[in-house]
């Protein structure tokens, strides 16, 4: 067992799509609110299998995606600061701010360092006890309890030179809001390795208050063809509920030391969603206890009025309301090397995933 | 973002492992796991340095069990297509 190729067997993906074809009468319209299933989707040629009548569209899944112009801005802000070195994953480095990027400040002299993970950037603050070590934290549930880590190690090393800017964020909020602004779908794939933290149960207000299922998917072929097949004959039988397809990562219960971690760091506080506005309770602040640990609290900065894009649609995108080849930018002024918008930078982003896999069509 | 790959461990060393995935090897915190229920041979999700969760091997080979029944279901519908002569999926 690798946990890979077997999930990729053709024999296999043909029987299932066969059996969904069989099984799926009714119009339906399915969401993945996982960047990491967008891309997977595109890649393997996910909605090919499927009959006309089961239609995929994306989510809010990308965290680059939804986060604020007004984040990077203040991230760059900090990165002009003298004695500062920016710590952050890959992903962010090229996402455009209101007049400038991460990258283009690195070229222009700030100390920005891409770091795989936040254990990298306390070794980095542990070797450069004279500076300030900022460590950008992005991410859904997946991502945030490796920041709590963090943070934890640091107040126990007495890194005090170590600050997170956090712009954690928690998926069932803008699940409820999609529904609430009234986007039209009648289930949703459910983010597999959010899962793998939260559990299932998190997800349990979606069939109850809004009759619509959720499957937990994982990312290879057969994972998505059979959480669709589920979603299928959760809607045929009209019997909406949580259901866990990626049942080898994700427990009903989650992972609960991780989960206390968050708890013992983070509190939830309001926060802006590119395409969904502010949603309440939906970021992760980093709690009064480990204000030291806070670069909004501890590093003081003026940043620049933030200033959105004209003609980027990456807000409806997200919504699912379009898709990526309707934006007049997409694939013109808007490509994965010179990108306008949050969607097309990163590599889950909907637009990125059009451009490497379906431009074709487009 | 949240991309993890299932990773195999090699060895560990207090609250570290050494996972490899492919050919390649990591360093991995296992401090969101219990640590006595893992050992070398294990496959483990990681994610920015982290492992998040015990692969279960008993519930991957449950899910990929439910496709033989596609599997059967597939041939039955075969054998029904050549003795109508028909079209069905």
């Amino acid at each position: 067992m690798k946990y890979i190729d077997e999930y990729r067997d053709k024999e296999k993906v043909i029987s299932i799509s066969n059996r969904i074809r069989f099984s799926s009468k009714k119009h339906i319209r399915l969401m993945e609110v996982c960047g990491g299933h967008t891309m997977a989707i595109q890649r393997f040629g996910i909605p090919s299998l499927l009959p006309e009548n089961i239609e995929l569209v994306s989510g809010p899944g990308c965290p680059v995606c939804v986060t604020s112009r007004a984040y990077i801005d203040q991230a760059i802000a900090y990165s002009r600061l003298p004695d500062v070195i920016i710590t952050t994953y890959g992903d962010l480095i090229r996402v455009p701010g209101s007049t400038s990027t991460l990258d283009r400040e690195r070229a222009a002299g700030s100390d920005i360092r891409i770091v795989y993970s936040i254990l990298d950037a306390l070794m980095i603050a542990k070797k450069n006890r004279q500076k300030k070590v900022v460590f950008l934290g992005i991410g859904f549930e997946t991502t945030s309890p490796a920041t709590a880590a963090g943070i934890l190690k640091a107040q126990m090393a007495g890194l005090f030179n170590f600050f997170v800017y956090s712009a954690h964020k928690i998926m069932p909020p803008p699940m409820a809001a999609l529904i609430d602004q009234g986007v039209n779908i009648h289930g949703y794939i459910g983010p597999g390795h959010v899962s793998t933290i939260t559990g299932s149960h998190i997800y349990d207000f979606i069939p109850e208050k809004y009759g619509m299922g959720v499957v937990i998917s994982g990312f290879e072929p057969l994972d998505l063809l059979q959480s669709i097949y589920m979603l299928v004959l959760q809607h045929e039988n009209e019997t909406p509920k949580v259901e866990i397809q990626y049942s080898r990562a994700v427990k009903p219960e989650g992972n609960q030391k991780a989960k206390d971690m968050l708890e013992e760091v983070f509190e939830l506080r309001d926060d802006w969603w590119r395409g969904l506005g502010t949603l309440h309770e939906s970021g992760f602040a980093i709690r009064e206890r480990f204000a030291e640990f806070d670069a909004e609290k501890m590093l003081s900065v003026e940043v620049e009025p933030t200033r959105e894009d004209k003609g980027c649609i990456c807000g409806t995108v997200l919504k699912g309301l379009a898709k990526p080849s309707d934006c007049k930018l997409f694939g013109k002024a808007c490509t994965p090397s010179d990108p306008v918008g949050a969607c097309m930078v990163s590599n889950e982003g909907a637009c990125a995933a059009y451009y490497r896999f379906k431009r074709t069509e487009a | 973002m949240c991309l993890s790959i299932p990773a195999k461990i090699e060895s560990i060393d207090g609250d570290m492992a050494v996972c490899s995935v492919g050919g390649a090897t990591y360093t991995a915190s296992l401090q969101m796991l219990d640590v006595s229920e893992l050992s070398p041979g294990d496959y483990v999700l990681l994610h920015t340095g982290f492992a998040l969760q015990k692969i279960s091997q008993e519930e991957a080979e449950a899910t990929l069990e439910l496709f033989d029944e596609f599997e059967a279901f597939n041939e039955m519908l075969d054998e029904e297509e050549k003795r109508t002569g028909g079209h069905i999926v």
